[in-house]
């Protein structure tokens, strides 16, 4: 297996570091994350609680009425764990007084809204809280583009954006995060019953494997199903990959001037500081 | 002959020249308490790294700069010899990535990086200009030579330098730490180790390698700042990713002990390698595409 000699210890130290200096460097002290009760937020809040403090780390809860109510103990479970603090903003009447105006969307657009519904209170608490919001996405949802591009993709940073799903598994077991969330099939709990792995059609086990094999190791396509990998599943993988590069990147902005943003205008984000 | 040198193993900022120069100008003199005669500073460090398009914004001409004038002073004032990172403007409005020697209020030796990474997460050859000469220089503690980061992974670097004599060889760097595979250490500075031990051993020289740590935007450097003796063993390192101020002794004595033991030098053949060299070339030039069709 390609994770087998991850080091959970080496890349916390990394993650821990990583998220108090860009933290701080920026002028602040706290940071907010959406929690949901799965494995992502759990580690993300787990990092942050120990790069912060518990008393500088703001976990939210914002269910709809959907959600599975196992989610919402799992991730109070986790909040009282760290002994960080919870607000919880329920979005039920903000998503569905808007779909009053559209009543016949589908699930897809609902799930959508609800991540931006999220997107919006995290934002909000930001500058209430003077707090930078914490992103959960990984690795192998971002490669992919399993998430909603200024939705749950909406953050100051990704603490978890280089590790795969089966590093981050490996990493929550380091850091302690309870074993009922360690075996709970991963969700974006949109709507009842969703499932990642149904949704993408792959397990997480095998989409870890091949991004290792396409994107780490930069091995060519025709070199997986020369390894016995289905082709047109590999073929799958790689075009979602593609496709979702917008989501990776900042809105095209056309080039007509001698200096223009996205083109020849390059400062990094830690300009300064 | 022996000395004390500092290893300031600092975290700069990205483009704040003036807030860097007083972290460099603190550190000095907390070197210069602890007794130290040489300090030297990482890659680029009154600028920071990714600087892109601040390039311009910071660059400096040692000799007229106000800046650099202010780490002269503090190297007659506390008589100890200065080693740091700059960018540094030509005449032709060029620009490099220099580590500059300052001694005594003079500029010893500026050493413009010869190999700029442009490839995976670096990007140096956008914004700069390669240097294009590499010299050994005279100081009080002997005789030195200066390399930086990406420099130092060409072994004829190293190889030119200790031709040329010295016999201390400074290499400043902005390492990446990557690689969170195995047990304990990073990848990175695995690689690290293994350059800068086989560097010292092969020409039986002291590697004085000084990386930085911190982060910019989300790449974080390594730090691991080490001495390495004549003989290729660590005699004194810095952690990695903390900040640190690590002093350390180089014993002039020692580079003559290993030379008795191994007279790799003595036994070096230029005429053999420059023969060689020159059929390599030769070879090369008549074979290259461009060449073929005029």
């Amino acid at each position: 297996m390609a994770f087998e000699d991850f080091n959970p210890a080496l890349a916390a130290e990394l993650l821990i570091r990583f998220i108090r200096e860009e933290v701080t460097k920026v002028g602040f002290e706290r940071g907010v994350l959406g929690l949901s009760g799965g494995l992502d937020s759990s580690v993300v809040a787990h990092l942050t609680a120990r790069a912060l403090g518990p008393e500088n780390t703001y976990g939210v809860l914002m269910p709809y009425r959907t959600s599975d109510p196992a989610s919402v103990a799992d991730a109070q479970m986790v909040a009282d764990q760290l002994g960080i603090r919870t607000i919880r903003v329920e979005i039920t009447p903000m998503v569905d007084a808007y779909f009053e105006r559209f009543p016949d969307a589908d699930r897809i657009r609902r799930g959508n809204a609800m991540a931006r519904m999220r997107m919006l209170v995290l934002y909000d608490l930001s500058a209430a809280l003077r707090a930078l919001v914490i992103g959960t996405s990984n690795k192998t949802e971002l490669l992919v583009g399993y998430g909603t591009i200024y939705g749950d993709m909406a953050a100051a940073m990704w603490p978890l954006g280089d590790l795969y799903k089966a590093e981050v598994r490996r990493l929550a077991q380091y850091l302690g995060v309870p074993a009922r969330i360690l075996e709970k099939p991963p969700t974006a709990d949109l709507w009842v019953g969703q499932s990642d792995e149904e949704e993408l059609g792959i397990t997480y086990d095998l989409l870890d494997a091949l991004l290792v094999e396409l994107v780490d190791r930069r091995r060519p396509l025709e070199a997986l199903v020369a390894d016995g990998h289905d082709e047109a599943l590999v073929r799958r993988i790689a075009e979602m990959v593609r496709r979702s590069q917008f989501k990776r990147r900042t809105p095209l902005c056309p080039k007509i001037s001698s200096r223009s943003i996205g083109h020849d205008f390059r400062y990094k984000r830690d300009w300064g500081s | 002959m022996r000395f004390r040198i500092a290893l300031a193993q600092i975290r700069p900022s990205l483009g704040d020249v003036a807030r860097n120069l007083a972290l460099h100008l603190e550190t000095i003199a907390r070197a210069a308490e602890q007794g130290a005669e040489v300090i030297v500073f990482p890659e680029l460090s009154l600028t920071g790294y990714y600087l892109e398009d601040l390039v311009p914004d910071v660059a400096l001409e040692p000799a007229r700069s106000e800046v650099v004038a202010a780490l002269r002073e503090a190297s007659l004032r506390h008589r100890l010899d200065i080693a740091f990172g700059c960018i540094e403007v030509g005449e032709d409005f060029r620009f490099f990535n220099a580590a500059v020697y300052v001694s005594r209020g003079e500029i010893v030796h500026v050493h413009r990086k010869l190999y700029l990474p442009t490839y995976g997460m670096f990007d140096e050859g956008r914004y700069l200009a390669p240097g294009d000469t590499l010299r050994a220089f005279d100081t009080q503690w002997g005789r030195m030579g200066m390399l930086i980061c990406e420099d130092m992974w060409h072994p004829s670097s190293v190889y030119l330098l200790a031709q040329d004599g010295a016999q201390i060889l400074l290499c400043l760097s902005a390492g990446p730490g990557r690689g969170v595979r195995g047990e304990g250490k990073l990848g990175s500075i695995e690689a690290w180790e293994t350059i800068t031990r086989s560097a010292a051993q092969a020409y039986m020289i002291y590697v004085v390698y000084v990386n930085r740590v911190g982060f910019e935007d989300g790449a974080v450097f390594a730090g691991g700042s080490v001495i390495v003796d004549p003989f290729g063993r660590p005699s004194a390192s810095a952690p990695t990713l903390d900040e640190a101020l690590l002093v350390g002794e180089v014993d002039v004595g020692e580079i003559r002990r290993a030379r008795l033991f191994y007279p790799l030098l003595r036994d070096e053949r230029l005429d053999l390698v420059l023969r060689e060299l020159k059929r390599i070339y030769a070879r090369r030039h008549r074979l290259a595409p461009s060449d073929e069709g005029s």
